[in-house]
């Protein structure tokens, strides 16, 4: 059968089969290997992109059933050279190791600052429940992604030009603003 | 002496440098957050094709037959081998790491449910997978061994007929210590406690499985393969002792890896497969196996039956340890370890405590389950050493009436007993083991807790705090008693500096996410003042790097990052003769700034490192007898392991309604020596505490009466997500290991070892008002439950 969708904005169209998941039409049609593959019981989430926006497990989805959809991969997070700030928070923070899993946590954390900039610990924690990481131990994640909170609140900050300027301080390590953290 | 927060205030300096040690950001980063890694399944090439493995259903059984022919004719499907196939070839059994053999397809029968039993190649992934649901196996079922208590039964069921002359399923026999002198302390001790323990089976499942990419070009006669090897050097010197190819023809290439924890050291049969499917197809072949196929079949963890025995005197000053292990190996014994420690490390068992006699005897079986042991951050059999002392130190305690704390504090190895000759013969290298537990004990308020604990305890809450104090081994190992198949336990480094200045260093190490790409560029930058940022790091690829025998057991950063620094410092050496004709003066007669070389007062004359490069690259001549170029290689043989330690201290609450634990604090110091990069060793840690609460609370790989494995999927092998972790606390101390070129030890897993104990400690502490002594891992709702009412019970 015949599917057309946008992938990280460009249209695509092929040939595929019913069955074929839609991990391994990213993955192995269209050779975005960004989006990992590491269960068989749609457990891990190292597969996680957004479909129309919304993060989902691609191992648990038809290529097919994307059809006519907007697909967002890791490889379409970055906008040219600049890194998200998710992307930079996982950097600073150190929120990877062997760099498995990474793209699908992203896209995770990504889709909730765009939906709650200002997320707890708690709430983070709970966004990104549906995936698995061996390396890390998540403090660190949980950390990338309040420094990227912190920095596209800053960065709103500045845009608005606010006489509030001063609120906006260094950002360290762990994701807090240095006034947080001293 | 310098006190451990003057330790920590020198140590925050170093995080300014601008070359060397400190807190540097990631040079592997980059690509990972781009989806630009290059992991074994990213590999594409022109005409690939796709392996799937046939594995068998039960547990043990005779194979009357097998009929491909439908397989065969399943469109797209190119190949279709079984073991007697393989047989033809003399490669249906594989020699594994221990001296054993291993079929890669099965030929007389299958000894575990998993085990490989044909293939399929074919030019995809789907077609290979459709394919093998036509593959017609006729099996003749056989009783299974499965409970390693019983293997030894005289009506035990054989399961290696395979092996010439065997009759029983005995794997192996091995002890250490002193037998006489232990029984001499525990018949003059006033205490002697015994306790029961399993460690059970778990597996380290790493986010990416297992795979590889084959490519045989026949008109070369070279086998390029690219896999998920955690050892590339040590896998190509094995193949080419098993397929027969000589080894300058066989080209492994390690890329990226998703995770290794051990899982990915040994040769499993799927490599194997695909490196003959490609030889029979022409072309390059695909097999990269699923989760399922992972937990099921490939390189377990743990599975040690122990009973522990410590003998005290009343005052509390520990006399002697003595255990008795069971060890389950599965139907094959692969486990990955030196070939003179059938056991690993497991004689550390002593732990970090100065005692009298010690004495250990262990019984390895074969059972029909996957085979494995060594794996999972266990740094050779040291989670399982360290996890047995440091319960019955606690059991002690509690016999005692003594708080587990000071019962350790009482007992610690003092600093000026080091280098320290355990009565096991392992030669501790160095520890300041007090101020460790200081650290831990002030971070967690640990008198406070108490307090907390027994308020709580009044109001029938149930809170645990749980400790454990770990010596680690790790750094395998001086050549002389050594090795891994015959090749000795050596690293090389090879380190070129290109006339700019640039440099690129070269690994016989293989990162599988622990960061050596940045961590080595710092080892070489602190010795040669090139900044990280101009070194490269290369790793895994076998015709690229220098021979050495890969990353596992916490030994890059001994082994390799010794060679990294003697290496570089060879660099210097000849960059000071160069220097020495350039400035015109006697070598003796310049000093080392980081970076350059200057006269001895006058620093105003000097050369820099990136001069010299040029130099010694370009025009003019260099000092007699130096030859051009700047660049160096050498094989670095440790003299002893490194021994890092830490004293963990956990904090759980557990719902008396539910039984439901939950970590709430956990605080963690480690002393690695010389920290070289302190954000990637927080990393590492954190990473390995969460390996602790996994094994301690959720994981195992259980198995039922007829040997189906109950853990084969992520539906049943519970791994800890965000929600069952707390934010670690790390701290440090900084006990450097005198005879390792920068003073630093390795710390990979350290944590893994650590927390399983802390946390098991915890837990029985919290079920003290109900008389628990211990209770086994995975110490889940229904089995602490089970505990509460007096009915704790092992696993297995």
């Amino acid at each position: 059968m015949q599917v057309t969708m946008t992938v990280n904005d460009v249209e695509v169209t092929r040939d595929i089969e019913a069955r074929l998941l839609l991990v391994h039409f990213l993955r192995d049609v269209l050779g975005l290997t960004g989006t990992h593959w590491g269960c068989d019981t749609s457990n891990c989430g190292t597969c996680v992109v957004w479909l129309d926006g919304e993060p989902v497990k691609s191992c648990t989805v038809l290529a097919a059933m994307a059809g006519g959809h907007q697909v967002r991969t890791v490889e379409g997070l970055a906008k040219g050279a600049d890194l998200d700030p998710i992307q930079q928070g996982f950097m600073q923070c150190h929120g990877l190791q062997c760099g498995f899993c990474t793209p699908g946590m992203m896209m995770t954390a990504r889709a909730l600052l765009d939906r709650n900039p200002d997320p707890s610990e708690t709430e983070i924690r709970e966004a990104i429940s549906g995936q698995i990481c061996r390396c890390t131990g998540y403090a660190t994640i949980v950390r990338s992604v309040r420094w990227a909170a912190v920095a596209e609140a800053q960065a709103a900050a500045q845009v608005t030009e606010t006489t509030e300027s001063t609120e906006a301080g260094e950002i360290d390590n762990a994701g807090q603003p240095a006034e947080a953290a001293a | 002496m310098t006190t451990v927060n003057e330790r920590v205030d020198a140590f925050h300096d170093n995080d300014q440098k601008p070359v060397g040690y400190g807190r540097m950001l990631r040079k592997e980063d980059p690509r990972f957050l781009r989806g630009r890694g290059r992991y074994v399944d990213d590999v594409q090439l022109p005409g690939m094709l796709h392996l799937a493995i046939l594995r068998s259903p039960v547990a043990h059984a005779r194979i009357v037959s097998i009929d491909t022919s439908a397989a065969e004719a399943s469109p797209g499907v190119r190949a279709v081998v079984t073991g007697a196939a393989l047989a033809q070839q003399n490669l249906a059994w594989m020699p594994t790491l221990s001296n054993d053999v291993q079929a890669v397809l099965a030929t007389d029968k299958v000894r575990f449910q998993g085990q490989e039993v044909a293939f399929v190649v074919a030019e995809d992934r789907y077609a290979a997978r459709d394919a093998l649901e036509l593959i017609d196996v006729e099996y003749d079922v056989l009783d299974p061994v499965i409970d390693a208590r019983r293997a030894l039964a005289p009506d035990a069921p054989l399961i290696r007929d395979d092996l010439d002359g065997k009759t029983n399923n005995h794997c192996f026999d091995w002890e250490t210590g002193d037998e006489a002198a232990t029984e001499a302390v525990f018949a003059r001790a006033d205490v002697v406690v015994s306790q029961d323990l399993v460690y059970p089976r778990v597996h380290p499942a790493p986010m990416e499985t297992c795979g590889a990419v084959a490519d045989y070009d026949a008109v070369e006669g070279k086998l390029r393969l690219w896999s998920t090897t955690q050892a590339p050097h040590a896998h190509r010197t094995l193949y080419a002792i098993v397929a027969g190819l000589p080894e300058h023809k066989i080209q492994v290439i390690a890329p990226d890896i998703g995770g290794g924890f051990g899982n990915k050291v040994p040769i499993y049969p799927g490599y194997v497969c695909a490196i003959v499917a490609s030889i029979v197809t022409g072309k390059p072949v695909k097999w990269m196996e699923d989760r399922s196929e992972n937990l099921i079949s490939t390189g377990f963890a743990r599975d040690y039956i122990m009973r522990g025995e410590i003998a005290a005197t009343r005052d509390g000053r520990i006399l002697g340890i003595r255990t008795n292990v069971l060890a389950d190996h599965g139907a094959f014994n692969g486990t990955a370890a030196p070939v003179k420690y059938p056991a690993g490390f497991f004689g550390v068992f002593t732990g970090s405590y100065d005692i009298e006699a010690a004495y250990c005897k262990m019984t390895a079986v074969y059972t029909n389950k996957a085979p494995g042991g060594v794996a999972y951050a266990c740094s050779f059999r040291i989670t399982e050493a360290v996890y047995l002392v440091e319960r019955i130190v606690d059991c002690l305690a509690d016999e005692l009436g003594m708080d587990p704390a000071e019962l350790r504090l009482k007992n610690f190895i003092r600093p000026e007993q080091f280098p320290y000759t355990t009565k096991t013969g392992w030669v501790y290298d160095s520890g300041n083991y007090e101020p460790t537990m200081r650290l831990a004990m002030e971070m967690a308020g640990y008198d406070e807790l108490r307090r907390e604990q027994a308020e709580k305890r009044a109001r029938g809450e149930l809170m645990g705090v749980g400790i454990a104090f770990f010596t680690e081994a790790v750094g395998a190992g001086p050549r002389k008693n050594m090795d891994i198949l015959g090749l000795g336990m050596a690293d090389g480094c090879e380190l070129r500096v290109h006339p700019t200045g640039k440099a690129v260093v070269r690994l016989s190490v293989q990162s599988q996410g622990q960061g050596h790409e940045t961590t080595f560029a710092q080892i070489v930058a602190e010795e040669i003042g090139i900044p990280p940022a101009d070194i490269e790091v290369l790793h895994g690829d076998t015709d690229n790097t220098p021979f050495g025998l890969g990353t596992y057991g916490s030994r890059s950063t001994p082994v390799s990052g010794a060679a990294a620094a003697l290496v570089a410092r060879k660099v210097r050496d000849k960059a000071r003769i160069i220097a020495s004709g350039m400035l015109e003066v006697s070598v003796a007669d310049l000093e080392w700034e980081k970076g350059a070389f200057h006269v001895a007062g006058d620093p105003g004359r000097s050369v820099t490192i990136q001069d010299i490069a040029l130099r010694a690259h370009g025009a003019g001549d260099l000092p007699e007898g130096i030859e051009g170029g700047l660049e160096a290689q050498i094989c670095y043989n440790p003299s002893n392991l490194t021994y890092p330690h830490g004293a963990y201290i956990c904090v759980v609450d557990i719902d008396p309604g539910t039984a439901q634990v939950t970590v709430r604090r956990f605080i963690a110091v480690d002393d690695c020596g010389t920290r070289i990069n302190p954000m990637i060793i927080e990393g590492q840690v954190h990473g390995g505490l969460t390996d602790g609460v996994g094994m301690a609370l959720m994981e195992m790989i259980a198995f039922d009466e007829d040997g189906n494995c109950l853990g084969a999927s992520l539906m049943d092998y519970l791994i800890p997500t965000s929600l069952e972790v707390p934010d670690w606390e790390t701290g440090f101390t900084v006990t450097p290991s005198p005879h390792h070129p920068i003073g630093a030890k390795g710390v990979g897993e350290s944590a893994t070892v650590g927390s399983p104990p802390a946390i098991v400690n915890a837990v029985v502490d919290a079920l003290k008002p109900f008389g628990v002594r211990h209770a086994d891992m995975p110490l889940t709702p229904s089995r602490v439950w089970d505990a509460m009412r007096g009915q704790a019970r092992p696993p297995i």
